[in-house]
């Protein structure tokens, strides 16, 4: 994962609410076996014409924000889907940090894990980045994960709060996995502890099905 | 344990999965069972394989496809999409390579991954349960503790059989009285996302308590838990009782004799304490349910189905009332309409929320001895194979056929618009499905959701109707 340290780049405005993870990609485009190439089909219902044409009344074909590197927009971003395609379309487009009042609980996971920083900022606030995006390029904003500030164009600076522990592996680019991979000792006699009371989590009854090929 | 502070169910079935905490408060939490399914699981093995990492527990995982087949015939001769084809084989290749237990596309107990858990006896209570699905909620009627989650977690769960946690708030939902003549489980959990909203539950677990949620059968348990996620929360759960264990008790992959025995007796001891905390309550009378159906595009634009279309003029701020005239336009609705005049082309009766047997019964019902409308589509699509050769025992295909409806075979099928069943731009859906988001069902496709019953209800009117006003015609 690509560290996340600070962030200086242009914003889009997206004034909605309930953005959901069909609207960050709709599920027709969810068939690749790979991470990347969802950048296109990003927002895909509403970039595209029916025809396949672009929308230029869509905020992300209009210049400068096809370069947007921050997103705006409103409550309960990312809800619905569990799908971490939503993170990586924005991360493809090249959208590193969402900002908005509050978002749902698994899109806000799947940002950390990828790279793609959450920032939770009241809606008032999120009202005026909205108005400093609409100023277009020459009004960048800058996301400092490492002081953990928001600096408008002005140069005001607004205060965030992220959790330590995402913090920490977020500013280092730290895979997770490894991380706990290390605690296998606690994983191995918590196993066998539940082994010894719970004996019927062991396996199940019926063998469930052959791997194919096996 | 006297002196204990009384816990909710939830806290005893996170208690007993904590395997570390951290300092900071997150919990390695354990992970007894993870169901795998095509569209959310190749780029974690892909992580996997690059890592030189293993799975930790095969047996702890179970895999089926369901996202992006087709429901009808076509799958018996090979799947037609090239990339379909390309993420079913993935999956199949990945299940070979690891030694991931996956249920064969045409065996008969292939279906919904939500459908098939606690069908076959794999979803337990008390287990915590995860997918790369938010619908995974659904498991938390046997009482556990099920939530969906992203694709780099399902690596992490594959290579570690764990995740890092933060504990969710406890939030209650308690639905008391009798529910009337007409309403179902999903008219209570469509009413109860209408009260909280789409981000009402954000950050807790839901518990459903209360006698109408008691009186349920497991099915109508698990409509409801699976779309808590509609109302933010990313579990839902139902504490288990005798229903829970009788339902338990014949399943093929479900510990029998006395591991049964004792897995009951442990069971028993879930049920949240009394005077056990919650951060949250919130209480509904079933009496007060009438049928519901959504107008817009969340989940939580829902009313009686005896309602008009709400005017956005009457909200109460502009970012509001604009937010409204957008739903009304992508669903091509004015303010005032009734509900019951809005003609359908498309009927659905199917997807994780409403496939089981008791909802095609529910669906035949209406159905027996009627006509689905001039000009409507109508389909039903079991959530499992199941489901369907059960629902062929009882003569349902035969009533339903003959009703006009399609049967198709078992998957996600209409919910999602990633396999071939989907919605063309402006056509309108009565589904029983969990999401009427734009674009969901297809791109322009408008959806209304609602119950089994209202379901067939509006394929044989032709528009969104009234179940109450379809009396069965015999029993089926």
């Amino acid at each position: 994962m690509q560290a996340f340290t600070t962030l200086t780049g242009i914003a889009a405005p997206l004034p909605k609410a309930n953005v959901d993870t069909d609207q960050i990609i709709p599920a027709r485009f969810l068939k690749s076996i790979s991470r990347t190439g969802f950048g296109k089909n990003l927002f895909a219902n509403f970039r595209y014409k029916e025809d396949g044409s672009e929308n230029p009344d869509f905020v992300l074909n209009q210049e400068p924000y096809r370069k947007a590197e921050i997103l705006i927009a409103f409550e309960n971003f990312g809800c619905g889907s569990s799908r971490e395609h939503a993170p990586w379309a924005l991360l493809d487009f090249g959208i590193r940090c969402v900002i908005a009042p509050d978002f749902a609980d698994i899109f806000h996971n799947n940002s950390f894990k990828n790279g793609v920083l959450p920032v939770k900022l009241p809606r008032a606030v999120c009202e005026q980045l909205m108005e400093d995006a609409r100023m277009g390029g020459n009004a960048r904003i800058t996301v400092d994960l490492e002081r953990e500030v928001v600096v408008r164009p002005s140069g005001e600076e607004i205060p965030f709060k992220i959790d330590p522990l995402r913090r920490h592996l977020l500013l280092n680019g730290l895979d997770d996995i490894g991380q706990t991979m290390q605690r296998a000792g606690a994983i191995d006699a918590f196993e066998a502890k539940r082994a010894a009371a719970q004996p019927w989590l062991a396996a199940p009854a019926e063998a469930p099905a052959t791997p194919p090929g096996a | 344990m006297s002196g204990q502070k009384p816990r909710t169910l939830f806290d005893k079935i996170w208690d007993a999965h904590v395997v570390e905490t951290l300092p900071d408060g997150t919990a390695l939490l354990y992970i007894d069972l993870h169901l795998t399914h095509e569209v959310t699981t190749p780029q974690a093995f892909d992580g996997l394989r690059q890592a030189g990492r293993r799975l930790r527990r095969p047996e702890a995982t179970l895999g089926v496809i369901d996202h992006n087949i087709a429901t009808d015939a076509s799958r018996y001769t090979g799947i037609v999409d090239p990339e379909s084809r390309v993420q079913v084989e993935t999956l199949e290749r990945n299940a070979a390579e690891f030694g991931m237990p996956l249920i064969p596309l045409l065996d008969q107990r292939q279906g919904i991954v939500h459908v098939i858990g606690p069908e076959l006896g794999r979803s337990l209570p008390g287990m915590t349960i995860v997918c790369g699905d938010s619908h995974t909620s659904t498991h938390g009627a046997m009482g556990a503790l099920a939530f969906g989650i992203g694709t780099s977690e399902v690596e992490h769960v594959l290579a570690t059989q764990t995740l890092l946690q933060k504990p969710a708030k406890n939030m209650k939902v308690e639905v008391n009285g009798t529910l009337p003549l007409g309403c179902t489980a999903k008219d209570i959990v469509l009413a109860i996302i209408g009260r909280i909203g789409t981000a009402g539950g954000t950050g807790h677990v839901i518990e459903f308590a209360g006698d109408a949620i008691r009186a349920l059968d497991m099915a109508g348990r698990m409509t409801v838990c699976n779309m808590s996620i509609e109302g933010g929360a990313r579990a839902g759960m139902v504490a288990p009782d005798e229903t829970t264990f009788d339902y338990v008790r014949s399943r093929p992959m479900a510990p029998k004799g006395e591991a049964l025995e004792r897995a009951i007796a442990y069971w028993r001891t879930l049920p949240s304490d009394p005077g056990a905390q919650f951060d949250t309550v919130v209480r509904l009378e079933a009496g007060d349910i009438a049928p519901q159906v959504t107008w817009g595009t969340s989940p939580e634009d829902v009313l009686p189905i005896t309602g008009l279309v709400p005017d956005p003029e009457a909200a109460e701020d502009e970012a509001r009332r604009e937010q409204m005239r957008r739903k009304m336009q992508y669903m091509g609705i004015t303010p005032g309409q009734r509900l019951q005049d809005l003609k359908v082309d498309v009927v659905f009766v199917g997807s994780c929320t409403n496939s089981r047997i008791e909802d095609i019964r529910a669906a035949a019902a209406i159905a027996r001895g009627r006509r689905v409308a001039d000009g409507v589509r109508a389909m039903v699509v079991p959530g499992s194979g199941l489901v369907k050769a059960q629902a062929e025992e009882e003569g349902l295909d035969r009533i339903l056929r003959e009703a006009g409806f399609e049967w198709r075979e078992a998957g996600c099928s209409m919910c999602l618009g990633m396999n071939p069943d989907k919605l063309t731009p402006g056509q309108r859906c009565a589904s029983t499905s969990n999401r009427n988001f734009e674009g969901r069902q297809g791109p322009g496709g408008r959806t209304h959701l609602l119950s089994p019953a209202m379901a067939a209800a509006a394929a044989i009117a032709g528009h969104l109707a009234d179940v109450r006003d379809f009396q069965p015609k015999g029993t089926v």
